[in-house]
This record gives structure tokens, C-alpha cells and sequence, in this order.
């Protein structure tokens, strides 16, 4: 059970159960939407992009709790933030879900803040996809792709963690 | 063909469950902590020791290549090889071993027959018939070929229990109509589709029918020349037999008009770089070497299931299924989706405010093995509107404590979130 709450922290069933920053955003400049084909989680992630940094953000969808909650999460933190933070952020993060061996370090960075209650996620392989969903889904929109995003395409190509992720 | 016509008489003996169980050692351990409670057969089952054991032998005792060597190996391992179509045949009743073809599995069953017959019979305004509650296995070959050939895929929707509006299905029929292809059982929701009554529709206008039978086989009797249809595809794995081999059976006229399928060894008489001369049947339609040894394991498995008796699991199955039923009404906010009156034994459902996966892992910790997710059968989930179930799934070896460890798990999950 402990590996369990562990997954399942408090912030995380919070934030599934009210997620913040949902919804559309009136005046978004990017939108971008993302795809896990293997349990059919959508997210739609809204940018307001001022110059390089990101103004405001909301994402929309139907997923799991950890992508819901990752979501939700994800928009409080990277809101003010410019793309290089973003990237910065969401390196980190990813570290974090997939147990990069790194990771210990990472853990303690300041930066990753609120955000470190995902650490859990790391010992359930299979939903590294569910947390990763809205991240990737935000960096098509900041990278301004117009094609949906596959969690299938972007968890398998970016790099030695994702043996663990499928 | 339907589950009450599978019951056995009041009286006929019940499963010896306990013994039963001891025959599947995978079934004797803990996950987290807690016993396993494998509750998800309809995407594979588990298997017994007879079936391991009949691999292990292959290897360790007279594997060679089928159908080549004058060799004792090679006799010996052709003769088991044979021997298991012999069994399949029986199984399903087909009236000649060239009937039964041996492939990967249910999905390369369909697309040998969406390639070959429908390459053949499926022209420009054609139509295939399908049905609402399909496997993306029975959809997606034909697809491919309507797409090719400029032809039409229809579709018989879902009442909202989940059995096909049979209404539908028969207005559908229609001179255009070359092909139906029909699961037997839903693996989404557990429906009996009315396969009989389907074939004797069909026929009458001359379209021949395909059954996906894949989660038909290891829940009730199969005869293929009672419910008179002319394809039935199934595999290997999901009736306790080894994964990666699958079964067409194919009524002989058709199966002789077919052209090949794939070419190679094995599956030709004569060849020179002029011309080939195809095998017999069916030889024809296993172009390679096939998966020798895990053929032979499907006939273990083929003498397991006849020796415990269809009948009598289907009778287990049942009460489990009206067990977990029931059971599954004492959940807050569970919603079981696929309600119709003849039902395999599959619990598909929905709890409000909770998604799936999230279950499935609750689950997973009190040692349940459930399926979550789209089922490979979108179409069917967006029928209801939801992207997703959790689905407990049920075989011989399942138990009524097994039902009370999952509705436990599922009290748990539900109190985790809410």
C-alpha cells in the first residue's frame, strides 16, 4: 500500500478532483492536442505565449487522475515561465516520472517545487504516459505543431527511459 | 448458440474448482502482498500444466521441422503436428482436418480471409456486413479491403443492453451485401451475438458469414456445422493454450475456390520460375514453418477444455458472472456496461467520478489483474460515450472468493477518490 499512496499523494487527489486552470482560454495564441491511444486520455493544452514567455495557460480533457492532476499541476507551474524554463522544467520532471537514475539530484532541485509529488509515478511504468500526456501536448503547442501528439510517438522516441514507459 | 442452451441439466456435476486451479501454477502466487486474482482471461488466459509440459516435451524430445524429413524427428514431429489439427477438428466438429488452418491467430484468421475471398468476391458497391459490438480485428481487415476495392462497410448498431439490433442487421442484408463478419461473443461486453439465427439470415440471401469466435471458444461448445457458418476464426492463447497460434476453419468449397494467400514453402505442390502449383488443402493457407510446438501445445489444450467439459464450464462461468453481477451492485456509483440477456462471462463497467486506470492500479495492489481500457473496441465505447471500462473477465479456474476480492478492491478504490 505504501508504493500506492506514495502514487496517489494527497496534492494529486486534489487536483484531480479540482483541477485548476481548466477549461478554454479566451485569446490563446497556440493550442495543441495530445492523444494516449492506449487508454484513450485527451488533453487540450492553451497558450496565451507573450514573446517567449507564457502569459497565461489552460488545458481541457478527460483522463485518469494522474494526467488530470498532472495537467492541472503542470499549468500552475509553468505559467510566467519562459520556453527555455519550460524545457528546463519539463526535462526534470521527466526524469522524475521515468526513475531516471539522476534523479536523486533532480529530486532536490527547488525548481521542480509542487511538482516533485509525482515521484510515485516512477514505480508504475505504465503510467509514466498519463503524467507525460499534458507535458508533451504543451510543448507541440509551444513548438506550434498543428498534428495531435501521441504519448505512443513521443514516449517511444525520447531516449533510454522509455523502455520503462511502454 | 447461447449460454442457456450450454447449461448442463439439473444435476450434471459441478467443477471441481480447488483441483482445477492446482493445474495452473501460475496461479499460485501473490501480487503485492495478495493472492493473484487473474480476472483478465478475455485478453489472454492462463495456462495449464499439461499444456507447458506438451511444449517442454516438443523441444526436449522430438522437435524438428513438419512435413519435410524422412527422419524419425521429423515423422514424429509431423504426426504430433497432424495429430493437433485432428483435435481442433473435433473441438469445433468441422467435417475434415482441411478445414482447419493453423495461423497467428484470430486477427491473421480474418485478414487470410479479408485478403483472399474478399480480395476475390468484394468488388466496387459491395458491401461487408458488420455488427456495432466488433474487435477492431474484425473491423480494420475489412476496412482495408472496402477501401481498396471501393466497396462499404456496414454496420448493425447496439440496442442499448449491447445486443445487435437484429432488425437492423436484417434490413442491412441486401443483394449488395458479399460478406458478414460477426463475433460470437463480445470481448468489450460479454454479449452472445445469435450466430444461428445470423447464418440462417444471411444464408437465405446467399451471403456467406464469418464468426470471430475467438471469445467463444473457451466459454461454450462450439459446433461449426450446427451454427453452419463458413468461416470461424479463433486462437490458441485466450483457451488456455500457447499464444501466437490461431485457427481458420473454412468450409471446403470455399476454402478450395480461395486463392492462396501467402506464398513460400509449404503450401505448394510443384514450382519453377514459370509456374506454381499450390498444396492441397490445407496446406495451401500455411505458406512456412509454422509454430510446431505451439500447435501441439493447442492440442493439449484442446484435451484439457473436452476433458473438464464446456458444458461444465459454462455452467461455472454463469453462476460467477450472475455472482459478480449481483456483488457489483453494492458499489457506489458502478455503472455495468453490456447488460444483454445472454452474456458471456465478462463484467465490463464504469464507476462515476473515477477513471479506470486509476482502478486498475487500486486493483492491481489487492492483487486483481483486470483489463482497463478501450478493449480494441473503440467504436463500441463510443457508443456509450465513455473512452474507457474496467473489465473483469472470467475462466474455469475463477472463484466466488475471487468475485469478493475484486468487489473489495473495488470499495477501495472508490474510497481512495472520493
Amino acid at each position: 500500500m505504501s508504493e500506492l499512496r506514495e502514487l496517489y499523494q494527497e496534492l494529486i487527489l486534489d487536483h484531480t478532483k479540482k483541477p485548476r486552470n481548466f477549461g478554454e482560454l479566451p485569446g490563446a495564441n497556440r493550442q495543441a492536442e495530445g492523444y494516449n491511444p492506449l487508454c484513450g486520455d485527451r488533453a487540450t493544452v492553451f497558450l496565451k505565449l507573450e514573446g517567449d514567455r507564457v502569459a497565461d495557460v489552460r488545458f481541457q480533457g478527460a483522463g485518469c487522475s494522474i494526467s488530470t492532476a498532472s495537467a492541472s499541476m503542470m499549468t500552475e507551474s509553468v505559467k510566467g515561465k519562459t520556453r527555455g524554463d519550460v524545457e528546463a522544467l519539463f526535462d526534470r520532471f521527466h526524469r522524475l516520472i521515468t526513475g531516471d537514475p539522476a534523479r536523486a539530484a533532480l529530486n532536490a532541485a527547488p525548481e521542480l517545487g509542487k511538482l516533485a509529488v509525482f515521484s510515485g509515478v516512477c514505480e508504475f511504468p505504465v503510467r509514466v504516459k498519463c503524467a507525460a500526456l499534458a507535458w508533451h501536448t504543451l510543448r507541440a503547442a509551444l513548438a506550434g505543431e498543428d498534428r495531435p501528439v501521441s504519448t505512443e510517438v513521443s514516449e517511444s522516441s525520447s531516449g533510454d527511459a522509455d523502455g520503462k514507459a511502454r | 448458440m447461447s449460454l442457456s442452451e450450454t447449461r448442463p441439466a439439473e444435476g450434471a456435476a459441478r467443477l471441481d474448482v480447488a483441483a482445477l486451479r492446482a493445474d495452473f501454477p501460475i496461479l499460485a502466487q501473490t501480487i503485492h502482498g495478495k493472492p493473484l486474482v487473474y480476472l483478465d482471461n478475455a485478453a489472454s488466459s492462463q495456462k495449464p500444466a499439461s499444456v507447458i509440459e506438451a511444449e517442454r516435451e516438443v523441444y526436449e524430445a522430438y522437435y524438428a521441422n513438419v512435413h519435410r524429413g524422412v527422419h524419425t524427428l521429423s515423422m514424429r514431429a509431423t504426426d504430433a503436428y497432424e495429430g493437433a489439427r485432428g483435435k481442433v477438428q473435433r473441438f469445433v466438429n468441422a467435417s475434415s482436418v482441411k478445414e482447419i488452418v493453423f495461423t497467428r491467430g484470430t486477427t491473421e484468421s480474418i485478414n487470410l480471409v479479408a485478403q483472399t475471398y474478399g480480395r476475390r468476391n468484394v468488388g466496387p458497391g459491395d458491401e461487408v456486413l458488420v455488427t456495432g459490438l466488433e474487435h477492431h480485428s474484425n473491423i480494420v481487415p475489412w476496412q482495408l479491403r472496402c477501401e481498396e476495392k471501393g466497396a462499404r462497410l456496414r454496420v448493425a448498431t447496439l440496442a442499448d443492453d449491447g445486443s445487435v439490433r437484429m432488425d437492423e442487421f436484417d434490413a442491412l442484408l441486401s443483394p449488395r451485401t458479399k460478406l458478414v463478419a460477426v463475433a460470437h461473443v463480445s470481448n468489450a461486453l460479454g454479449t452472445v451475438n445469435p450466430v444461428r439465427r445470423i447464418v440462417e439470415r444471411a444464408h437465405a440471401q446467399g451471403v456467406p458469414v464469418l464468426v470471430d469466435g475467438a471469445q467463444a471458444v473457451p466459454h461454450l461448445a462450439v459446433d461449426v456445422r450446427a451454427l453452419d457458418c463458413d468461416f470461424f476464426a479463433f486462437s490458441s492463447h485466450k483457451m488456455y493454450g500457447p499464444s501466437g497460434v490461431g485457427v481458420l476453419y473454412g468450409r471446403r468449397e470455399l476454402l478450395e475456390a480461395m486463392p492462396p494467400w501467402q506464398g513460400g514453402g509449404d503450401m505448394i505442390l510443384s514450382v519453377t520460375f514459370a509456374k506454381t502449383t499450390y498444396n492441397e488443402l490445407p496446406y495451401k493457407f500455411e505458406a512456412g514453418t509454422p509454430h510446431i510446438a505451439g500447435v501441439i501445445g493447442l492440442g493439449a489444450a484442446v484435451d484439457y477444455l473436452s476433458a473438464v467439459g464446456l458444458a461444465r464450464v459454462a455452467a461455472h462461468e454463469h453462476d460467477l458472472l450472475v455472482y459478480a453481477t449481483e456483488r457489483s451492485r453494492e458499489v457506489r456509483g458502478l455503472r455495468l456496461v453490456g447488460t444483454a440477456p445472454e452474456k458471456a462471462a465478462v463484467l465490463s463497467f464504469v464507476i462515476e467520478g473515477l477513471h479506470p486506470h486509476d482502478i486498475g492500479t487500486v486493483l492491481d495492489y489487492e492483487g486483481v489483474a483486470v483489463r482497463t481500457g478501450h478493449h480494441c473496441a473503440q467504436p463500441v465505447m463510443e457508443r456509450y460515450g465513455i473512452p474507457a471500462t474496467t473489465r473483469a473477465s472470467f475462466a474455469l479456474y475463477n472463484t466466488r472468493e475471487e468475485v469478493d476480492a475484486l468487489v473489495r478492491g473495488l470499495h477501495q478504490a472508490v474510497e481512495t477518490f472520493s
